[in-house]
């Protein structure tokens, strides 16, 4: 089989398909010319992500890393959404074949998108909040395995 | 319903074809170069397949060489007559833009050795012209590679022309029908066809088999070095049973080739009316000029890849020119050059019929096929911008 279970499973039932026509942030990434173009549409509420929905012209893998990247920040703080990267979104679909993983890059890339578009509209520097918002994800990083670590010990 | 149409692709072996090569896995299993009975016995099963295809494509048992498929005969053809052309001065060669990779990478190498070779224009249709042909032969082209009928889009040359203007000018002409044989008439006198290539698996003989057609007087190279089998001109031992089982299809699909055309084309006809019927949707290909099983078409607003991911899940083998399916970014060669842009040429599904389909499963594919575009319409971004007049249909 070319595809995963997973990759299969969010081919042929996607969650979050479909248009919020009032938005927070909308994105695009891809080209028609090479055959895939996702866009995602944002809902924000308090810095947290309350819905996404995405459009995906595109293979099955990209139809699937869609529908894997809106589960994967759905609910969650945008400051989280901004560290979502395409590695990320292959492994949560237990991987994608070499010549498929641009797919995922383009799910990372859409969504950044709709972010960078939703911090436009709010006035905020998405450069700053994505830097904030790295240097957060590191810093939980290294707390998680000290904490690991004393527990072990 | 399971539906293969897919056809184009590879065939389901016939059951005589398959029960004509089992004695050779079996108890015949003599190399036919061996002097003893069992090695003899293998040797005129070889002798006898050669003369039934001989007969099928209406030349000398002599003029055939067998190979391991189209590919290699194709090779085999062009890397002839390059060598023939380079010894007399004549490094130019012309083809078509929709060819087989098999012919276009070896007129590449070919290429990169100093040869000059010219790509000719297939029109909408898919249609080269013969005059087009005699326009572009020059006084030192050796060669005029032209398929037969094209494997994505079904559209069929005019080879009788084509040879008529070759053998006019004196150039070598060789023809790539490994998707014509066994489905569409083939008698390389009357055609003036002097090399010829075809494949098993495309008319219900086996995989890993296949023979080039050079008329006597044409020197082949070899591109495989070793012992004398073929006349010397194609070493290693040969596949016996591969080879009988080959000539028994060919002879099995010539016998049935206008039933078998009639039965196939009267399916493809039904689902390329139906499958039109969906808006936004174009047919690949010359409509009457078109092999019997083949039907192609593009679709606005989606992608090959997922659609034949879906109608596999449906039951239904197909394929696509869309570049997800294979691992190149470019899609399908053929589609552009019929003039399909990208975007375009991505949504590309190709049905190939054979006569074992039957009218149900053409009911089932227009009930299944227009739904599965639909739905995946209704996640296209695309599909979107065009449904609300952003972006311009290019299918109209």
């Amino acid at each position: 089989m070319l595809y995963s279970e997973k990759v299969m499973d969010h081919f042929t039932h996607p969650r979050n398909v479909g248009v919020i026509e009032d938005a927070d942030g909308v994105g695009e990434a891809g080209n028609p010319v090479c055959g895939d173009i996702m866009k995602i549409y944002l809902k924000v509420q308090n810095g947290i992500i309350e819905d996404v929905k995405f459009n995906t012209f595109g293979c099955g893998s990209a139809i699937a890393s869609s529908s894997m990247a809106t589960e994967l920040i759905k609910g969650k703080p945008i400051a989280e959404a901004m560290t979502l990267t395409n590695k990320a979104v292959a492994e949560a679909l237990d991987g994608l074949p070499a010549h498929k993983m641009h797919c995922s890059v383009l799910a990372e890339e859409a969504i950044r998108d709709a972010l960078k578009d939703y911090c436009n509209k709010k006035g905020i520097s998405f450069d700053e909040a994505a830097s904030v918002a790295v240097q957060a994800a590191t810093v939980a990083d290294v707390e998680g395995k000290k904490e690991s670590k004393n527990n072990q010990a | 319903m399971d539906v293969y149409a897919d056809n184009a692709a590879t065939t389901k072996m016939s059951r005589t074809a398959v029960n004509a090569m089992l004695p050779y896995l079996d108890e015949c299993y003599g190399n036919p170069s061996s002097l003893y009975s069992l090695g003899q016995q293998a040797a005129e099963a070889l002798q006898k397949a050669r003369e039934t295809v001989a007969r099928c494509l209406v030349c000398e048992p002599r003029e055939i060489t067998f190979t391991s498929g189209g590919s290699e005969a194709d090779n085999q053809a062009i890397t002839s007559a390059a060598t023939l052309g380079a010894k007399r001065g004549k490094k130019h060669i012309i083809s078509t833009t929709f060819e087989h990779h098999a012919v276009l990478n070896t007129l590449k190498r070919l290429q990169a050795q100093g040869f000059d070779v010219t790509l000719l224009d297939v029109h909408e249709n898919g249609i080269v012209s013969a005059d087009e042909v005699a326009a572009a032969i020059r006084p030192d082209t050796c060669l005029v590679t032209i398929m037969y009928a094209n494997n994505e889009i079904g559209s069929i040359q005019p080879i009788a022309e084509i040879g008529s203007v070759c053998r006019q000018k004196g150039v070598l002409f060789h023809t790539d029908a490994v998707q014509a044989a066994g489905h569409l008439p083939i008698d390389v006198k009357q055609q003036n066809i002097d090399m010829l290539s075809l494949s098993a698996h495309k008319f219900h003989g086996p995989k890993g088999v296949g023979l080039l057609y050079a008329r006597k007087g044409i020197p082949l190279t070899n591109l495989i070095e070793g012992g004398a089998q073929e006349r010397g001109k194609r070493a290693g031992t040969e596949n016996v049973a591969g080879i009988v089982s080959m000539a028994v299809a060919l002879q099995e699909a010539t016998a049935h080739l206008d039933e078998n055309a009639q039965i196939v084309g009267a399916l493809r006809d039904r689902l390329i009316e139906g499958l039109s019927r969906i808006p936004h949707s174009i047919l690949n290909g010359d409509r009457t000029h078109r092999l019997p099983g083949n039907v192609s078409l593009c679709f606005e607003g989606i992608e090959g890849e997922s659609l034949l991911l879906l109608l596999d899940q449906r039951g239904i083998c197909a394929s696509s020119g869309s570049a997800c399916t294979s691992a190149s970014l470019d899609p399908s060669h053929v589609l552009l050059a019929i003039g399909r842009p990208p975007e375009i040429a991505h949504g590309s599904l190709r049905l190939s019929l054979c006569e074992w389909n039957t009218p149900e499963q053409i009911d089932y594919m227009l009930e299944q096929i227009p739904q599965v575009v639909e739905y995946l319409r209704g996640m296209s971004p695309i599909w979107r911008d065009l449904q609300e007049g952003k972006k311009r249909y290019v299918i109209q």
